[in-house]
């Protein structure tokens, strides 16, 4: 009965969050000139008007799906890793390389790939753990070293696109030399999107759900992550498990950056991350770090970035629109929390 | 100022921590509130003060309704209170620790605050420097501290939730000094206590609360057994002293052991502990027992000596390899250092318990905290997180985390904030243990319990560390004087006498 009573009072609390972020939203709306309705109603047909705007929003799901399950690993331990979207172009870079060097020997493709992902995988996963190594043991906050290494990997993706891997004769903004299509993770036919990719995603999201909720070592994460002191003395290696941590944040993060490659662009790219690593850090929040709700709220975040491409042609609005939509809800959700913190408090 | 409860009611879920608390405090006395663990005290407090609601009741200030719903609006209404376990001890310097919560201007004036802070404490007697950080003083001079501040701010209502656990016979001294002070000056002194004789001592009436409701009120000449009777529903006998359970082999080998700190330097300490031991530490806080026992577990470093651990030479070892080797320390501060917020009670079990394979066993795991549970008599669930426990059901839960098979207890402060019963039944748990062959190395500023339950007992004064003396042949007196630093050169030579006589 009390269970009951609190369950639908988190519910109220939480549709007052969604509603007071659409008001917010809607006045931004207003006033760049535009009726409300009709740009939500836009939002929803570019993301779900065709089939083909259904499967871009899938595309998009995967790599956001990744950042936010491996993020979960980091918040559990109490750890802010900023550095994720750095992961995500570490995972890119080295799954370019790879791609590179092995495109023209003898393997068959489909293990040219697999190798790609997996050296994907490891470099974001190394990135990681520079942040992590930096923290522990050199006492920088991960938020700021994740900061400096965002900034040296994007920096990075210049200087590869323009210098040592630039395309034949010069360099150009829009990446590096196309792989040829066998290098390509197979897609279904007319669309951009593949399924194993997709299932990468998903797969990844249940075993990190399980990892946190079923495992020692997620137990012992969460312990480190509430209080390292404590932690430390009921016997738990405090700081292994913090860069073990900041590890498998960054196997995601890479594995994203490296489906981007494989799956998507087939080249390396100048954004090739599309801020998914800060997105996931909003979806992580906006969730309160629930490994449950990591799917639906991902791809809703998703499905509001595709749909805005549309607002441009239909109402002159800006596709940052998203973004705000984004923001207004992350920032709706921690103030309702607040509130219901306060009134509850009793 | 007078304060009166009227029919205040408090519900956490199922547990019913206040129903009808009804009796009113009047102005310039010292209320005394008893109770045992989980009685409901600290939640009544924490309504008085604004950290909670209660769910009905209210609560009348010289004959007004107040309308307390916060700790800014208690502040306002001129209600301070200390806590029984303060959350937390930023970097931060006195003085600024002191300057929060003042209201008014958004650039304070330093320099009157410090001004104001000298003043108050040299009024009071008091030592603690304001650029000193609050994470490096010790209990007694935070809560000297915390009393400034409220003081500065213009609280006229003391709330004391468990002051005296934590501090030294002398930081009491000085404690009830300062609370008689302020009550003669008109304040109202609300003091929460487990311990019948400082209640006694101190209090110019009592009330008592038992499972939520008050079960009786008294003013002097207070009847202790009747006390007791009203805080547990029955009669309790204080303990005998339980038979020594020391056997021959070693547990732990200190030789010449050397520590270094920023405030003492500890030289040449020497001690066998053999198994079945119980060794009390005593000595005014930070006069080196904690630096020992920390050291005795591998999280202080030793910069001379040898720290051997059943035969093993565990020198600069890390605290992990200290525990695989069957030490464990349990530290004073519970919600800082012992238990993780957060966690629920069964997650601590399955963090301390055996682990076999990847996946926890929720099942197994949840009936074995279940039993901890009922052993121990924690008042709580396997699925309360430990910080909604009251402080004594979160002692209880940390010594009930204790492993199995352990060869050298160590232990700070091990029944803080435990009430008369559960301290009684802990010692006999601790004295199980040492039954079968575990030793213990216990902290305690209680040089009664100290007394009761150990059987050789080690001073410690500024950095010097005493032999261990029988705990049959000493007493209060010795042990008052010793903690001071006087009597020290006649238990050496006695020390020489008893080493010559086991000599011949
Ligand atoms: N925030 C909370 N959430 C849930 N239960 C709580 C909370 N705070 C207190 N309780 C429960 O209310 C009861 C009374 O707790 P309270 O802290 O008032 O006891 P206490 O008399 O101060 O005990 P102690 O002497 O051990 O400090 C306990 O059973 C406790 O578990
Ligand atoms: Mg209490």
């Amino acid at each position: 009965m009390q269970h009951n009573e609190k369950r639908w009072q988190n519910l109220g609390f939480q549709l007052g969050a969604v509603v007071l972020a659409l008001l917010l939203t809607s006045l931004v709306i207003l006033a760049a000139g535009a009726p409300p309705l009709d740009a939500y109603k836009q939002l929803l047909k570019g993301a779900f008007g065709t089939k083909m705007n259904v499967a871009d929003t899938v595309v998009a799901w995967v790599p956001l799906l990744l950042a936010t399950s491996g993020l979960l690993v980091t918040f559990a331990a109490g750890l802010w890793n900023i550095g994720v979207e750095g992961q995500i172009i570490l995972g890119s870079i080295f799954t370019t390389g790879v791609l590179k060097l092995l495109q023209d020997s003898p393997l068959p493709p489909a293990f040219i790939i697999v190798l790609a992902v997996l050296g994907g995988m490891l470099g974001g996963g190394l990135w990681a753990v520079l942040a992590g190594v930096l923290k522990t043991f050199g006492g920088v906050n991960e938020i700021f070293g994740g900061l400096g290494l965002n900034f040296i990997a994007t920096s990075m993706t210049i200087w590869l696109i323009f210098g040592p891997w630039k395309r034949p004769g010069v360099g150009s903004m829009s990446g590096t030399e196309p792989f040829p299509e066998s290098l390509w993770l197979p897609t279904l036919p007319g669309l951009r999107l593949s399924i194993w990719a997709v299932m990468l995603g998903i797969i990844a999201l249940v075993v990190i759900y399980f990892l946190l909720q079923g495992t020692y070592f997620g137990l012992k994460l969460k312990a480190v992550g509430n209080n390292p002191r404590a932690a430390f003395l009921l016997g738990i290696p405090t700081w292994q498990y913090m860069l073990l941590s900041f590890f498998l944040c960054g196997l995601f993060a890479g594995l994203a950056g490296s489906l981007q490659v494989v799956a998507v662009y087939h080249r390396l790219i100048p954004s090739i991350s599309s801020g998914y690593g800060y997105l996931g850090l909003m979806v992580a929040m906006l969730i309160n770090y629930q490994a449950f709700w990591v799917a639906p709220v991902a791809f809703f975040f998703v499905a509001l970035n595709i749909g805005s491409i549309q607002l441009p042609i239909a109402l002159k609005l800006d596709s940052s629109l998203s973004g705000v939509i984004q923001g207004s809800l992350v920032l709706a959700v921690l103030v309702v929390e607040g509130i219901r913190h306060r009134l509850l408090r009793k | 100022m007078e304060i009166e409860f009227r029919n205040i009611n408090k519900t956490f879920g199922t547990v019913r921590a206040n129903i009808g608390i009804h009796f009113s405090i009047p102005a310039g006395t010292i209320q005394g509130i008893l109770g045992e663990n989980g009685a409901g005290k600290s939640t009544l407090m924490k309504i008085l003060s604004g950290y909670i609601l209660p769910d009905s009741g209210e609560i009348y200030l010289d004959g007004e309704l107040a309308k307390i719903e916060n700790p800014a609006d208690a502040i306002r209404y001129g209600i301070g209170m200390l806590h029984q376990d303060p959350l937390d001890f930023p970097p931060m310097k006195a003085l600024d620790n002191f300057m929060i919560g003042k209201p008014g201007s958004l650039f304070p004036a330093r320099r009157e605050a410090e001004r104001a802070f000298l003043e108050l404490r040299d009024q009071f007697g008091f030592t603690v420097d304001p650029n000193s950080y609050v994470d490096s003083m010790t209990v007694g001079e935070r809560q000297q501290l915390e009393i400034l501040r409220l003081l500065w701010l213009g609280v006229r209502v003391f709330i004391l939730d468990e002051p005296t656990t934590g501090i030294s016979a002398q930081q009491k001294e000085k404690l009830f000094l300062t609370l008689r002070r302020l009550a003669d000056n008109g304040n109202t002194v609300v003091f929460v206590s487990h311990k019948l004789e400082d209640v006694e001592a101190l209090c110019d009436r009592v009330v008592v609360l038992r499972r939520g409701e008050l079960a009786g009120q008294m003013t002097p000449p207070y009847d202790t057994d009747r006390l007791i009777e009203m805080m547990f529903g029955k009669v309790i006998k204080l303990d005998e002293r339980l038979p020594c359970s020391a056997t021959d082999q070693l547990v732990l080998r200190l030789q010449n052991v050397a520590i270094d700190d920023y405030r003492l330097q500890i030289r040449n300490v020497n001690l066998e502990v053999r198994c079945g031991e119980v060794i009390g530490l005593a000595g005014m806080e930070g006069s080196g027992q904690e630096l020992l026992l920390r050291a005795c577990a591998g999280l202080v470093r030793t910069v001379g000596g040898r720290v051997i651990v059943n035969g093993k030479d565990l020198t600069g070892k890390d605290t992990h390899s200290f525990m695989r080797h069957g030490v464990t320390f349990m530290p004073a501060s519970r919600l800082e250092e012992g238990l993780i917020p957060g966690l629920s009670i069964n997650e601590h079990f399955i963090l301390t318990g055996e682990q076999k394979g990847v996946f926890i066993k929720r099942d197994k795991a949840k009936s074995y905290s279940q039993n901890k549970i009922s052993e121990y008599s924690i008042r709580g669930f396997p699925e309360s997180r430990v910080e909604a426990l009251s402080g004594g059901n979160q002692q209880r839960t940390l010594l009930a985390l204790l492993k199995e098979e352990l060869s050298l207890i160590l232990l700070e402060h091990p029944t803080r904030g435990l009430d008369i019963e559960s301290t009684i039944y802990i010692w006999s748990k601790l004295k199980e243990r040492c039954a079968k062959g575990a030793a213990i190395l216990f902290i305690s500023p209680d040089l009664e319990e100290i007394l009761q339950y150990s059987d050789r007992v080690i001073v410690f004064f500024s950095g010097r560390v005493s032999p261990p003396l029988d705990a049959t042949l000493t007493n209060v007196d010795q042990l008052g004087q010793l903690i001071g630093g006087k009597g020290w050169e006649e238990i050496f030579e006695k020390e020489q006498v008893g080493v010559s006589n086991a000599a011949q």
